[in-house]
Parts: structure tokens; sequence; C-alpha cells
């Protein structure tokens, strides 16, 4: 269980938070003008990385902000965390 | 046969204070202190059990955790019965009654022990190859194999002991109380962290607490008075806290843990009503100090694992610590010097050891020679090659080991023994270690894996470092400690120890045998049966992973997961297939360390503490008027309002026509109910719904269809314009948490741009709903100034009102068809409210109704329940509601989905009304729908998601999901039933009142 630094909170447990997913996918401001292909692109393909993730957390529990977080799936080291619309303080 | 092998001075047991327990129904006696291990042991047992595939018996093998063998069941056939219980765990107490496991009909006489004599039969992987086929025959070996075999009965009655769980939070936490964990917790804690120590036994100190001898010194003291002074200051210690009986199960990333602290096992029965039997510890801890030491390793040679062969550590501690003799004429067999140790033990308490046998040729130490001078005669160079005696030992057979120790050589010298101590060095219990995400090394001077890189703040200190001796845990434990703590010094720097102890050792995985490999047992599992021939088999059949082995051959699968012989099984590995056991790995140790009871990890959860139960503020008065009620995610719901001696049929077709003839009344204040306030509230609803918000006028409402990006139906509700800036949304009572969480999400991450506020007031707000053509006269009753002229509050708007003085939201809107009005009201006034409405609808007869009767009367109108009519995969266009879908809206969530080349398909399934040819059968909910029964195979083309006797209508109505249903109008589909088929009419989904007269009759 992980123990997490809500950018607005502080420290809580992983229980207090809900993961969501790749962070950094950008919803396309025109959809209709995109391709089925392009649209499934946004919509179905996500990455599973084994190492350096980047992905978005929400404090469900706590403050209900969402928020992005730099993690190390093979071996779940959190390098990071960060506010919404703030770039990645780490590659 | 009844013998007392009770000896003088011990360090643990209290003879003042006797206890009898019962042991396969006989009556024994013990002292407080004695574990059921070390009493049976006073009593002369050893067989406790049979082995679980060849019912071979077995014994009492060690004094702790690891024990593979001596597992019983406690008190069967009562409410307390719990199996696979380490009878060297249990404290006994007065009442115990304690009873093999394993062997039918008794231990003495075992069936099973046929297997023994059919063993060539039974090789590894003997259950997958044979009984997997046919698979329909499994239920029939099933039924032999779980008879004859099984570990232990589970409880059949409810649990009547309470549990919690706790969560405690510490600078530092030390994991195992024996001489590195102490002088650790002291250490931290006199340096300011505050600290738990824990400790799976009932005494702290370990193994060091009863090394009473001269062989072993510090600062000129034996090691044992040393450490009890240690141990005596440390309980005096402010900000460390001591918890023993505490296993540590799980060790997880970010050093969060999970420990067992049994609080009344020791106890007698009657003393622990209304205690806390067992707490699951949540310990949190910023820095952890692994000391949980380490296990003695078995020998593996043939016929290995007879009663009365035990480890010798574990007779050592059996003599030290609780004052027992496992045997009259011991033999040690060891290939180090720790059997030494146990013989002056031994020796000292009168105990008579017959032989050593020793692995090495040549060894010198002061140890040995101090045991030589006692005249046991020892076998240098020697090693077992068979053991007899069937319920217990008699004797072995030795042969000497030829210089490689490949092959043993010379002739057979049989000794006669009672007992049987083995040592084959120390494995370094890394179990939790690992469990932590912790990876190994391979130390290959003394063939021990040891922990090599920390994933979190944690260490390893003591013999599960790999530091056995006395001399390296106390140079190199506090050396560890100050750089792991940032201290300047210990306590520890300038300190004297003597050790008699030699570190040589003469490792061989499997020792060698004058029969070959395939005519011996040579167990390598105790408790799953698998021995060095099993192993051998996996790897000549083709198996090379490590994994793959412990599967085929079972080794390391029991409740023990191996504790003693996993070593082995890599060591036989790795010499058979000549890899190096570095590169090997290991097995995965999974948490828990040692069994759970289910009780533990369900805490106070039980019952109807399992679950949080939500309730509306009317709830009193739909239990007071009999209500039956419905689970709706954690909402009780009154699901309908029996009367006099109805069923729910009854009950449901009363309150659906009172309903439609003259009014009803719902408690629906479960429904989701969200806030949403800002500049931009308009906008953001344009986005989340298919259909166009921007136009809708103060004071009404509108239905709305929210989707997921994929364009399926996600939820659904009516949202009600309060102000320019202000909405209030409802959803579905089930849906309620997750919209909003996706409501923010977009806000928070998508459209950040957007003045928009959500706060969940669903707890805050009551929803009372009055329906059916009197439902105006008696909302005018209730609220006489309120003007309810279909001009002035036409079907879809809204009034602030007042009850009293109390401030009330009332919404024209209907769910059922008919004329109906939602008050809104803050919860803790709600239920005078419905009583006042009961009151003003008596001459009216108006009737409560439940969820039953609001699904039967939607139903009736085709209107959808957004996770019962939909599954995440229908989109409006599949519900036929292509009407509420925005043509003109540049975007919203899931519009573009519309169109993908799958969701425009004509042939999707779509939302039909079906109707039965016989109007007095009903269609089971879920129940397939096909259109050629000849067809193979069948094309299942849906099913049916909604059902009922609608007895407004008279007949039965069922809402499904048919493939390309949009265009079946009027045709006839089959419904399979188990021994019918019933024939149905596809029609539209909307039975009644089509034209929507109703809603302002
Ligand atoms: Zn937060």
């Amino acid at each position: 269980m992980f123990l997490i630094n809500c950018p607005f909170c502080g420290e809580r447990e992983q229980s207090e938070f809900k993961a969501g997913g790749e962070a950094h996918i950008v919803r396309p401001k025109q959809p209709t003008e995109l391709s089925d292909d392009q649209w499934a692109e946004y919509l179905f393909m996500r990455k599973n990385i084994k190492g350096i993730q980047f992905e978005r957390w929400n404090h469900i529990h706590g403050c209900r902000k969402w928020f992005n977080m730099v993690r190390d799936t093979s071996n779940d080291e959190i390098k990071a965390v960060y506010k919404m619309g703030e770039k990645p303080p780490v590659k | 046969m009844t013998k007392n092998l009770r000896v003088k001075s011990s360090k643990l047991v209290d003879e003042t204070y006797r206890i009898s327990f019962k042991f396969n129904g006989t009556t024994y006696y013990g002292f407080k202190g004695d574990t059921l291990a070390s009493a049976l042991l006073a009593n002369n047992i050893h067989l406790v059990g049979r082995s679980f595939k060849y019912h071979r018996p077995r014994g009492i093998m060690t004094a702790g955790s690891e024990e593979p063998n001596a597992i019983v069941q406690l008190h069967n056939g009562t409410s307390r019965t719990e199996p696979n219980v380490r009878a060297t765990e249990i404290e006994i107490y007065e009442g115990l009654d304690a009873s093999s496991q394993n062997c039918w009909p008794s231990v003495k006489f075992d069936i099973g022990g046929i297997n023994n004599f059919l063993s060539p039969l039974l090789p590894a992987g003997f259950y997958y190859k044979t009984f997997m086929w046919p698979a329909s025959f499994w239920e029939k070996y099933e039924y032999f194999i779980r008879k004859s075999a099984g570990l232990g009965k589970s409880p059949d009655v409810p649990d009547p002991d309470i549990y919690e769980h706790k969560y405690i939070h510490c600078d530092v936490l030390v994991i195992g109380a024996g001489i590195s964990g102490i002088i650790a917790a002291k250490t931290a804690a006199k340096n300011g962290f505050k600290t738990l120590l824990v400790e799976e036994k009932s005494y702290l100190g370990g193994s060091t607490i009863y090394q009473d001898s001269e062989f072993f010194k510090i600062n000129n003291q034996n090691s044992a008075s040393w450490l009890e002074k240690e141990i005596n200051e440390i309980k005096k210690i402010e900000n460390l806290e001591i918890k023993t009986r505490t296993s540590v199960a799980a060790f997880h990333g970010y050093n969060f843990l999970l420990a067992r602290e049994n609080l009344t096992d020791h106890l007698p029965l009657e003393q622990r009503e209304n205690k806390t039997r067992q707490r699951l510890l949540k310990i949190r801890a910023k820095k952890v100090i692994t000391a949980t030491g380490s296990i003695e390793r078995p020998l593996i040679f043939d016929n290995n694992d007879r009663p009365g062969i035990l480890l010798s550590s574990a007779i050592k501690k059996y003599a030290d610590l609780f004052g027992v003799a496992c045997g009259e004429r011991n033999i040690l067999f060891t290939n180090n010097d720790n059997a030494y140790e146990t013989a002056m033990s031994l020796i000292q308490k009168g105990i008579k050891v017959q032989a050593i046998i020793d692995n090495r040729e040549e060894i010198d130490s002061k140890l040995i020679k101090e045991t030589e001078k006692n005249n046991i005669k020892i076998y240098k160079g020697y090693t077992i090659v068979d053991t007899f005696g069937y319920k217990r030992i008699n004797s072995v057979s030795i042969m000497k080991l030829s210089k490689d120790g490949q092959k043993v050589i010379g002739s057979k010298e049989n000794i006669s023994c009672d007992s049987l101590g083995v040592s084959g060095g120390w494995t370094p219990a890394v179990h939790l270690f690992t469990q932590s995400g912790g990876k190994l090394k391979f130390r290959d001077d003394d063939q021990v894996f040891i922990p090599n890189t920390y994933p979190s703040n944690q260490i390893s200190i003591g013999s599960c470092n790999g530091d056995f001796t006395l001399d390296e845990i106390l140079i190199n434990g506090p050396k560890l400690l100050k750089e792991f703590l940032k201290i300047k010094k210990t306590e520890y720097e300038n300190i004297e120890i003597y050790s008699a102890f030699n570190k040589s050792k003469r490792n061989i995985w499997l020792l060698p045998s004058n029969k070959i490999v395939g005519k011996t047992k040579s167990f390598v599992d105790f408790q799953n049966d698998a021995t060095a021939k099993d192993i051998k088999l996996a790897l000549r059949e083709g198996f090379r992973s490590i994994e793959h082995v412990k599967r085929y051959t079972t080794t390391g699968m029991g409740t023990d997961q191996g504790k003693l012989g996993n070593i082995h099984a890599l060591g036989i590995i790795s010499e058979t297939a000549s890899s190096k056991m570095g590169e090997l790995g290991t097995t995965t140790f999974r948490p828990p360390y040692t069994p759970l009871t289910f009780g533990t990890i369900v805490g106070r959860n039980v019952g109807k503490y399992f679950d949080i139960i939500r309730k509306t503020p009317i709830h009193k008065w739909h239990v007071e008027n009999k209500a039956e009620f419905e689970n709706v995610g954690q909402w009780k719901r009154a699901w309908y309002y029996p009367q006099n001696g109805e069923n729910m049929h009854e009950a449901v077709q009363r309150e659906s026509k009172a309903a439609r003839d003259s009014a009803g009344i719902l408690d629906a204040s479960t429904l989701g109910k969200i806030d949403i306030q800002g500049t931009d509230a308009s906008e953001f609803l344009n986005r989340v719904y298919t259909n166009a918000w921007s136009k809708l006028e103060i004071g009404k409402c509108r239905y709305g269809l929210m989707l997921n990006e994929d364009g399926m139906v996600y939820d659904d509700g009516v949202t009600t314009r309060l102000d320019e800036n202000h909405y209030i949304m409802t959803t579905t009572t089930g849906g309620a948490a997750t919209v909003l969480g996706k409501l923010e999400d977009y806000l928070q991450t998508e459209w950040p741009e957007l003045d928009v506020y959500l706060t969940s007031v669903t707890d805050h707000y009551a929803t009372i709903s009055v329906c059916g053509p009197n439902s105006k006269k008696i909302i005018q009753k209730v609220i006489p100034e309120i003007d309810l002229s279909d001009k002035d509050f036409p079907h879809m708007s809204f009034k602030n009102s007042k009850i009293g003085k109390v401030k009330c939201r009332i919404m024209r809107i209907s769910f059922t068809g008919e004329q109906s009005y939602e008050i809104n009201i803050q919860a803790n006034y709600a239920k005078s409210v419905w009583e006042n409405c009961m009151e003003a609808g008596k001459e009216f007869n108006i009737t409560p109704y439940g969820t039953e009767t609001m699904h039967l009367l939607r139903a009736e109108k085709g209107f959808i329940i957004a996770g019962q009519d939909t599954d995440a995969t229908m989109t409006p266009i599949d519900l036929q509601m292509d009407w509420i879908v925005s043509k003109k809206k540049f975007d919203f969530i899931g519009k573009r989905s519309l169109y993908r080349s799958d969701t425009i398909r004509e042939d999707r399934k779509q939302l039909v009304g079906l109707i039965t040819d016989n109007p007095e059968e009903i269609l089971e909910e879920g129940a397939q729908i096909v259109a050629d029964m000849n067809k193979t195979p069948i094309e299942m083309l849906g099913h049916v998601t909604s059902s009922y006797f609608s007895p407004n209508l008279k007949k039965s109505i069922a809402l499904g999901v048919v493939k390309g249903g949009k265009n079946m109008m009027g045709q006839k589909l089959i419904i399979p039933m188990e021994k019918k088929q019933i024939n149905v009419t596809v029609t539209d989904p909307v039975f009644l009142d089509k034209e929507n007269k109703r809603l302002n009759a």
C-alpha cells in the first residue's frame, strides 16, 4: 500500500485514492474532425510500461482533487506528484 | 508407554502450575508455559499426524512456526474449532482439546497408509496426470481424495469470538525479539525513535535466552544472563512498545505491514468471553528493522521423516526452555557445530546422547573437544543412509562418506536410538524481506540466501541477514544500526564476546545412499510429501524453472510454505541441472508468513457491520409499516409493503394499481443529488449530457442522458435549473458517487477553464414522490398556498415553497407516467412531511410503494433503468432514444463515438418491448432470446432485461435487448426455458399511454 503525497493534503494512505489511468492524454478539441482510427487512438490506446509511468490519481476520499504521479511500475516507487496542468518535475 | 520425560530446570514452564489437556481423546498433563508440542513430548508422544499424500506417521519436528508435521485440529466439533494449528505454537491451557488431522480412522491405524506402499505409483504430478482425465470423473475422484486427505475441518457454525483491526504508526518497527531485535529496539528507542517491537512467541530473547553455558559469553557473563538484563532494561523504556504473541504476516511496499496479535488463544476457554481474540495490526513504519532470525535446515536422507526425528535445535530448545527430553537415547546428525551445542545442553541436563554423526571428516573446535570429553562417540565423515521404526524411530544405519561426498563407502553400521536430531546449518528467515520486494543474493561460502537490495527504508540484522554467530551478531548488528538510524554510537561498541563455535560446515543437499535415488524416500517437503526423487523426476521430465518444479512436485506449497525444505529443493535442482544456486532464484514467499484466521482478516466487519448501511431519513416509517427492504448499493430501500400476508407479487400488483388509479407515494431520497453552480454551469451541462441545456428556463426541469466517452449510456436523471447559474442534478441511486467523480474529472482535467462548482447533496435532501391522478389534491392539502394549476406549474417545472416554516423544492416530474410531484426537503424534516402526505392522502387511499412497484410502473411506460436495461454496451440509439441526442451541439462526452463503425451497425442489440403470446406468462429477467431453434448452434439474439405482470394493462410485459430489434416490430421470437419455449412478439417498448395524457390527467 502506497503512501501518497497528495499535492493538496500531504501524505495519505493509498486507500484514500483512486487511480485514473495514464496521464497527459488530452481530449481532442474537435472530435468530429477525427477519423475512427484517430478517435480510437485517443479512446482506447493506453501504455502499459514496466518502468517510469505517468498516471492520474484522484484523492477521492479526501480533497477530491485529481493530480498526476510519476511512478516506477517495476518497484512502485513514486518519483513525484504534481498538480494537473503542471509539467512533470522528472523525466 | 506413558513416561515422564520432564527434566529439571527449565526456563519457561512453571512446574507448580499443572494443566490438563486432551489429545486425540486422552487426557494428559503439562505445565503452564508448555506448548502443545512440548507437553506431548514430555508425555513421550511423538506421533501426531499423518503425512498428506502417503499417510506416513509423522511427529513433531521443530519447536516453532516452521513446523510442517505437527498440525492439529483444536476443539473439533465446536464453534471454536480451528484446523491447521501448529502444535509447536499453541500454548496449552486448561481444557485444550486437540486432535490429529489427515488420518482416518485414527492416527495409529490409518487406512491411507496404504498409499505409502503404493508410493511407486504416486510420483510427482500423479494427481495432475491421473485425476485430470476424464474431466467428468473429477467429482468421483474428489470424493475419495477429500475423504482420505485434506488438512482439517472448517467450523460449520458461526465464530463466537471477537476480532479487530488496529492502525499503528511508528518511527521504527523491529520484527523479532531475539538478541538482534532486542539490541535494535533498545538502540532505536534510546535514540528517540518511537519504536514498536513485535515477537511471535510469548517470551522475549529468542534462542539466546536459553543459551546458558560457558561456551557463549558476553562481557564475561553467559549470553542468556546478559540478554536477560537487556530485556529488563528495554521493558522500562517509555517510547518502546513491546508486543509478544504477535506475528508479522505481510510486509508490503512503503513499509506497510500486517501483523496478527494473539490475545486470548493461550487462555482457558471460559476466560475468553467478551475479549478480543486476535487483532490485525496495520502498521505503517518509517523504518523497519527485520530481525526474524533463521530456521535450522533438516538433512535430506532416506526415511528422514519418522516420528522422533527432530531438528537438533528443537531438541535443544525442548530441553533448555521447556525441560523436556525428546528421547532417552538421542543421536545427533549434523554437518556443522550446532549439534554439539545441543549435545552439551542435553548432557548438562542428564539426557543421554548415544552418538553424533558428523558429515565432516576433519573437525576441530572447543565445543567438539568438550563434547568428546563426555564419552560421546562421534562418527566423523559419516552419513545416515536409512532409519527404522514405523511409529517412532528406533535405529539408524550409517556409512562412511566418500572424499567428494557423492557416495557412501565401506560397510553399514546400525545404532539404536529413540530420537534423532538433525542439523543442516541455518537458513535466514528472509520471507518478510522478500515479500517487501527485497532482492536476495547467494553467499557461496555457507550456501545461504541473504538480503541484497532493500526496496524501502529497512534493514535486516542478525541471523536473517546471515550473521549466525554471537560475535557476528554483536559486531555487525550495531554497525548496521548506526548507519541505518544515523546515530554516532551504540552501547555495544567495546563489547567482549566469547564463542566456542566454529563455523565450518560440509553442505551436501542430498546425502548419498547405498540405494539408488529411485528407491529412497528422502523428504524435502514434509508437509506435502515431496521427495528428492520427485524433484529429480520433474527435472527429467523437462521442468527447469524453480516455480514450475515447485508446482509440479508441490514442494513448498503446504501451509508452512516449505520453510524447512525449499532450500534443499533448490540445492538438488542446482546439482542435478548443473546450474548455479544464485542464478536459479528462489520461489516467491507470499503473505501470510504463518496462516491467519478469517476472523482476523475480517475484524469487526461481520454481520450487520459487514458493510456500511445507508438509510433514508424516512427509514423508520418504512420499518414501522412492515416494508420489506432491498439493498441498492449501500442503501436500504423499501422494496414493497405487504399487507395481510400478501406475497411480493400480490403487494406489488396492489401498489401499482393504486398508484395509477388514485395516489401512490415513494421515498426517492436515495437518488443522487449534485448541486451545480457557477457562471459556466449551463455550458458544463451541455458538454456532459447528450441534449441541449442552454435554453432551459429558470424553474424548468429536463431529463438528461449521460454517456461515457465510448458512447455508451452511463447514467440518467432529471436536472432542474434553480437559477441563472444554479442547477440541481439527480443521478441514479447507484451512480451518485461515480457520476460526481466523473464530472469532477472533466472539470479538473479537461475543462479547468470552466467556472463550475459541484457539491454532493444526496444526504442533505430527502425526496418524497407523490404520484397518481389525485396527487395534485394531496400536495395542495400539504401546501395550501402553492398554485398547482397546470398553467402555473406544468409538467417538468419546479417551484420553491414552504411547508410550515421549512423551505422545500417541489418538482413536477414523473418516472411513472402519472402526474406526480417530488418534494425535496431538508432531510431531518422528511419523516414528518411524509406523514403529512400520508394523512392528507388518506381520503384518496394514498398507497406507499417500494422499488419493485416503481420498476413496474416505469416499465409500463418503457422508461429505462440505467444499469438494468443498459449494461455499458448500449448507446442512446440502441435504446431507441435518438430524440435525446442533440444533432446541433458541437460536442458532448461520447458524441464522436456514436458514429464509429461499430456503433452505427444496424444489427446491434437494441431495446424493444416483448409481449408474450400468453398474457399470463411472465418472462424471467436474463432469459435468452432466439429466433430459430433449429439453427446450430442456436443464435442468441439478446436477453430479457425487465419483466413484470402489469395490473394496469392486465398482461405480462417485458423489455429486452435484441440484435437488430428496431427493425423487428411485430416479429415472433422465442424465449427458450428449461422445460418450455415461450413465444413472444417484438413491440414498441412503451406499453401504456403513448400520448402522455396521464401526466396532465
Ligand atoms: Zn488531497
